[in-house]
C-alpha cells in the first residue's frame, strides 16, 4: 500500500478539515450564485404558464428546493449527530450543529412560500392537514435541536444531547414525504415518481436548478459555519494560533 | 423586461413576489450573521494591546 495515498480520515480531524473547508467554500458559493441567477431566469422568463394555476405555480420553483432541503438537512444533520455520538468524533458532531440553523431557515421558507401558494391555489393561509403538520414539527425540532444546544454549557454534553433529539426526530422525516398517501390532503401528491413526470421540462428544469443552487448555498454557509464552530471551540489548540495567524 | 410588466399587474403577484423575497431576504440575513460572528471571532482573537497595558498598570497601582 502506497504512503502517499489519499486519507480521507486524517480530515475527520478538526486541524485538517479547518483549512480544507476554507479551500472549498468559494467552490460552492460561486456556483451556487450562478445557479440561483440561471434558475430564477429559467423560472421567469423561460418556463411558459400554468395552464390551471396561472402564473403562481412558479412559487413552486423555490417552495419545493426549500421544501426537500429541509429534509435532506435533518437527516444529514441526524446521520452527523448520530456518528459524532457514537464514534465520539467532534468534528461530526460540530457538522450537526453547523447544519441545523440553514435545515431551520429552509424549513421555515418552505412554510412561509408554501402559505403564500396556498391561499391563491387552495384559498386558505393554512391548514391543519398531515404534510404541513408534520413539516411544522420538524421546524420545532430544528428549533429544539438549537436550543438544547445552546442552553447547555459543556459543548460534548451538548452534542450528545443534541444527537439524541435529532435521531429520535428522524422518524418525522418519512412521515412528512409519505404524509399525502397515507392521509387525506389538500397538498399535491408527488409530482415525480418512478413511473411518471408530470411537469413541462422548462419547469423542471428551473426547480432543479434552484435545487442544486439551494443545495451548494447550504454547502458553502455550513463549511463557513462549521469553521467558526471550529475556531470557538478549540480556541486554545495551538494549531488554530498559526493557522489563524 | 416585459414579463416583469405582467408579474407587477398580475393578480398573484404579491404571492409570487413575496414568496422570493422572503427566501432571498432569510438567506441574506443568515450569511450577514455569519459575517457579524466572523467579526465577533476576529475581535476576540486579537486584544487590543491597550486593553493589557491597562491591566498591567491597575495590577501595578495595586501592588503600589
Amino acid at each position: 500500500m502506497s504512503k502517499n495515498r489519499f486519507n480521507l480520515y486524517k480530515y475527520a480531524a478538526p486541524a485538517h478539515f479547518y483549512p480544507l473547508a476554507g479551500k472549498l467554500i468559494p467552490l460552492f458559493a460561486v456556483p451556487s450564485a450562478i445557479l440561483f441567477i440561471l434558475g430564477l431566469y429559467v423560472g421567469f422568463f423561460v418556463a411558459p404558464t400554468d395552464a390551471v394555476q396561472g402564473e403562481s405555480y412558479r412559487i413552486l420553483f423555490i417552495h419545493v428546493p426549500a421544501a426537500w432541503m429541509g429534509m435532506f438537512l435533518y437527516v444529514l444533520m441526524a446521520v452527523y449527530a448520530g456518528v459524532g455520538w457514537a464514534f465520539n468524533a467532534r468534528l461530526a458532531s460540530m457538522m450537526a450543529t453547523a447544519i441545523s440553523p440553514t435545515g431551520a431557515i429552509f424549513t421555515f421558507i418552505s412554510l412561509v412560500t408554501g402559505s403564500l401558494w396556498g391561499r391563491p391555489a387552495w384559498g386558505v393561509w393554512w391548514v391543519w392537514d398531515a404534510r404541513l403538520t408534520s413539516t411544522l414539527i420538524l421546524l420545532f425540532l430544528y428549533i429544539g435541536f438549537i436550543s438544547l444546544q445552546s442552553s447547555i454549557d459543556d459543548a460534548r454534553r451538548a452534542d450528545r444531547a443534541g444527537a439524541v433529539l435529532a435521531l429520535v426526530g428522524v422518524i418525522n422525516v418519512p412521515i412528512i414525504y409519505f404524509s399525502v398517501q397515507w392521509w387525506n390532503s389538500l397538498h399535491q401528491g408527488a409530482t415525480f415518481t418512478e413511473k411518471s413526470f408530470k411537469m413541462a421540462p422548462s419547469m423542471a428544469a428551473a426547480m432543479f436548478i434552484l435545487l442544486g443552487a439551494c443545495w451548494l448555498y447550504s454547502i458553502a454557509v455550513v463549511l463557513v459555519r462549521v469553521r467558526y464552530i471550529i475556531r470557538e471551540r478549540e480556541q486554545e489548540a495551538p494549531w488554530l494560533a498559526e493557522v489563524t495567524a | 423586461m416585459g414579463i416583469i410588466r405582467y408579474f407587477a399587474t398580475d393578480k398573484y403577484a404579491v404571492y409570487i413576489w413575496g414568496s422570493y423575497s422572503v427566501t432571498f431576504l432569510l438567506l441574506a440575513a443568515e450569511v450577514l450573521m455569519l459575517l457579524n460572528r466572523k467579526r465577533k471571532l476576529t475581535r476576540r482573537g486579537s486584544p487590543q494591546p491597550e486593553a493589557r497595558n491597562t491591566r498591567f498598570e491597575t495590577s501595578l497601582q495595586e501592588i503600589q
